[in-house]
């Protein structure tokens, strides 16, 4: 009885214990620093946290199934071009397309996301039909993405310039924010962060689709011989990853205000960074939505609180290779069995 | 009297045959509703065979399955179900990181609607699980991770997840080869619920005490027949044994021309870290013995000759060799003392399918084949490579050839080349001959009868009671992770083996010899 009570007192910190990481983190570098504490600072590393959560969020998707997917840095560069030519003023000199009307600001940003959505649907064929690893899969379309996205870029007038000028009512959305005076303010781009976890967490925890997601990652022959369509299954959640780059993608070109074909590049590996530091097992079967998001605010707190207190970035990059592995490295402990 | 059907399953007259074996010939087995009916027989003899027909995984070349009378067409796991048949697996395969209830729902979920999404009830999964583990008198949380549970909270689950299913016959494959006495008697008071309800229970186990306990009938098979079907009253343990094993020896082995010599290994109360596998081991192994180690499924035997070979972990035991005492902590270890393992799941820790022969031969050994610059002198490991394909007579058409394209037995004996080469002491060999077909295995015989010759140890794990006999200078025989006895080779008997290798124990009394050596 004793040595099972301890064994659940082990497992509560153990299943924790990336937040108390977390909380260690910002505690050290406010001692090394009090005015990290300032409410502006908080702001400012959930403003610059929040796409990354939203493709950190498609990464575990993909993850908890027990696949990878590369090409999410590519589509969010592919989603924050498209949406950005779309979206110039008409006044400005450099317009992608200059005969275009102002359109209503939500039609290019459902084009980014559905682009995206597309993306994600093909990957997930390509895995469940084809049955391509995801690994090899999503290398494939992370690459002919980016030549798409070129080719696009490229276009005449245009010719690989990068696409500036963006509208204010489409800019308010990565920059903008809700003033609560007395110096407090939350931007959008946060809030909208906040509801895509929201709705993941629904997904995750509250409907069949999670469930199944789980039981796939976690054993996939016991899905499939309890009936689930596997294929089915993997499709839709690629596509649903998908889509979350594609958000994010918009949402990157309304934070900076601009977009070129090089956006987005790499961002899958921050990505699955943050998801295995939060929790997530790239062998598949388990995550949390809450994991995920400490695992995106400690990369956060890093990039920010380093920097603030004047860690060199060179360092900076150590500390968080050495974070990532020691992450995996404690994680797996807890799942390892006696032979 | 009334005219319901006496029978709730009738498989009648089913055969099954594969490349070169008739696995099943004309098999009947007909289970009465709400009755325990055993189904025993040798490894090897047809059951798990039989059952998958059953189950829609093999599909009978002849026979047929009748349910409630009516002719029924199952042709996978999910009619199977949908008929009202489920299977408790011997390897139970849950999902390990969700929830009891999620893993007995799964895909089959109650949902509801909440506005325009549909949602998982998790109140009604809950509650359901609640009321289907009270009607079992089960005490497992619904919500507990199915990971945390032990082997036989979760086979009580699967046994539910049975149930929830509405299943008129649940098969249980060896269901007790993990649990312990009090967690048995947890099960036989499930099982006699669900005997009660009218449910039938087909029932596979070798433990005879078991059977006669809790069965009300019994079915025996060997070498693929049925044998016949009994009422467990009318039965018992040496009746159950010369009916599973009643066959004669033929020549199948070659001539023992050697006679062991000193001691080698000396083997004293080996445990393993894992308390439910092998306990208290002690044996000695001479020089150019053949030492057969007999059991049934969930004897611990590979997990033995595994931890020999520093696969598993130790927690306590002394081992001697050559009078001097040795630690073995990883297989490389076992190596530096001369002690090889040919593994018994040779397509998984045996070959590199996609290496040719050449590579697999020399593959444990490349240091030998190093030229004065440090590279892999190749020519060399060819023709030691095409030396010892002779030398064993391995049919292939090249060194070259990719080892995926041979047959088995011919995989095997590059295996037997590659550990050779290492120029072991101690031969561990699980399972040697599983799989090869009846000509090559006098050929594997003949090898290893050899190697004892040349003065190499042998510990060879075989769950074919002739081979066994056949080929060792003494048998050990396990049961339980427990050495119940250790017989002279020449004069067992199968019988004598089978009571061995059966043997339960009566008592959790822990640092009790089980040993009992017998004199013929």
């Amino acid at each position: 009885m004793n040595l099972q009570s301890n064994f659940r007192v082990k497992e509560y910190v153990a299943q924790r214990a990336i937040f108390i990481v977390l909380i260690a983190l910002v505690v050290g570098i406010a001692i090394a620093d009090p005015n990290f504490l300032a409410f502006s600072t908080l702001r400012d590393i959930l403003q610059q946290s929040s796409t990354r959560l939203i493709i950190a969020l498609g990464a575990a998707f993909i993850l908890i199934t027990g696949g990878v997917d590369l090409s999410a840095g590519r589509v969010v560069g592919l989603t924050a071009v498209i949406s950005a030519s779309m979206l110039q003023i008409d006044t400005y000199a450099n317009r992608f397309f200059p005969d275009l009307p102002q359109l209503w600001v939500g039609i290019p940003i459902v084009i980014g996301i559905v682009a995206g959505l597309l993306v994600g649907l093909i990957n997930g064929i390509i895995i469940a039909k084809l049955h391509v690893p995801p690994f090899i899969a999503t290398l494939g379309t992370m690459v002919g993405i980016y030549g798409v996205n070129s080719i696009y870029f490229n276009m005449d007038p245009n010719q690989s310039q990068p696409i500036g000028g963006l509208r204010k009512d489409f800019t308010q959305w990565g920059s903008g924010y809700i003033d609560l005076g007395g110096g407090y303010s939350i931007p959008y781009i946060v809030l909208i962060a906040i509801a895509v976890a929201s709705i993941c967490w629904v997904i995750f925890n509250k409907t069949r689709l999670g469930k199944n997601m789980y039981a796939i990652g976690g054993n996939v022959q016991a899905a499939h011989v309890s009936g689930i369509n596997v294929a089915r299954n993997l499709i839709m959640i690629y596509a649903i990853s998908g889509a979350l780059y594609g958000l994010a993608g918009v949402l990157e070109a309304a934070r900076t205000g601009g977009a070129t074909n090089n956006y987005g590049n790499m961002y899958e590996l921050d990505a699955i960074a943050a998801c295995v530091v939060g929790g997530v097992s790239t062998a598949g079967g388990i995550g949390t939505v809450p994991g995920v998001m400490a695992g995106v605010l400690i990369f956060g707190v890093i990039n920010y609180g380093l920097t603030f207190i004047g860690v060199s970035p060179y360092w900076q990059l150590i500390i968080k290779g050495l974070i990532i592995v020691s992450a995996v490295a404690f994680d797996i402990r807890k799942y390892m069995a006696k032979k | 009297m009334t005219m319901t059907e006496p029978y709730v399953l009738e498989m009648r007259g089913i055969s099954k045959a594969f490349p070169g074996v008739q696995a099943l010939s004309d098999v009947t087995l007909k289970v009465r509703p709400g009755t325990v009916h055993a189904l025993m027989g040798e490894n090897g003899a047809g059951k798990s065979t039989l059952m998958k027909c059953l189950f829609g995984i093999y599909k009978p070349d002849e026979g047929e399955i009748v349910l409630d009378g009516r002719k029924a067409a199952i042709s996978s796991s999910r009619d199977a179900i949908a008929s009202g048949i489920s299977m408790i697996h011997q390897e139970l395969h849950p999902v390990q990181h969700r929830s009891v209830m999620e893993n007995i729902w799964l895909g089959r979920f109650p949902m509801f609607w909440m506005g325009p999404f549909r949602l998982v009830n998790e109140k009604r999964m809950y509650q359901d699980t609640l009321d289907l583990f009270r009607d079992l008198d089960l005490d497992i949380d619904p919500k507990a991770r199915t990971g945390s549970l032990s082997v036989s909270k979760i086979q009580s689950l699967e046994i539910a997840k049975a149930v929830s299913f509405n299943s008129k016959v649940i098969v249980m494959d060896e269901p007790t080869s993990s649990l312990t006495g009090n967690e048995v008697e947890q099960l036989f008071t499930i099982i006699n619920r669900l005997r009660m309800r009218g449910v039938s229970i087909i029932y596979i186990s070798h433990k005879m005490e078991e059977i006669l306990r809790i069965a009300d009938e019994v079915t025996i098979m060997r070498d693929g027949c049925l044998i016949g079907t009994w009422p467990s009253t009318e039965l018992t343990t040496d009746l159950i044994i010369t009916r599973m094993v009643g066959r004669d020896l033929k020549e199948r082995f070659p001539q023992r021309t050697h006679t062991p010599g000193a001691p080698l290994l000396k083997v004293e109360g080996l445990c393993s870290v894992n308390p439910k596998s092998f306990q208290d081991v002690s044996f000695e192994l001479r020089r150019g013995e053949i030492l057969g180690l007999g059991g049934l499924v969930g004897a611990q035997r590979t997990e033995l000759v595994e931890a020999l070979f520093g696969m598993r972990g130790l927690a306590s035991g002394k081992l001697v060799m050559d009078g001097r005492p040795i630690r073995i902590k990883s297989p490389s270890d076992a190596k530096r003392h001369n002690i090889a393992l040919l593994t018994e799941e040779r397509r998984v820790t045996g070959i590199f399918p996609v290496l040719s022969v050449y590579e697999n031969t020399i593959i444990a050994n490349l240091g030998r084949y190093r030229n004065r610059l440090g590279l892999l002198d190749e020519r060399k490991g060819r023709e030691e490579a095409e030396r010892n394909v002779e030398l064993l007579r391995t049919k292939t058409p090249s060194v070259s050839t990719l080892i995926r394209n041979l047959s088995g037995g011919n995989q095997q004996k590059v295996l037997l080349a590659r550990w050779l080469l290492t120029e072991p002491d101690i031969l561990l060999l699980d399972e040697p001959t599983r799989g090869i077909d009846v000509g090559a295995k006098f050929e594997i015989y003949t090898i290893i009868a050899g190697l004892a010759k040349e003065g190499k140890s042998i510990i060879m794990i075989s769950s074919e009671m002739p081979e066994l006999l056949g080929m060792s200078d003494r048998i050990m025989v396990m049961s339980e992770g427990r050495v119940t006895g250790i017989v002279e080779g020449k004069g067992a008997t199968e019988a004598e083996i089978m009571r061995l290798a059966a043997q339960q124990r009566r008592t959790e009394a822990k640092g009790n010899s089980h040993e009992l050596t017998i004199q013929f």
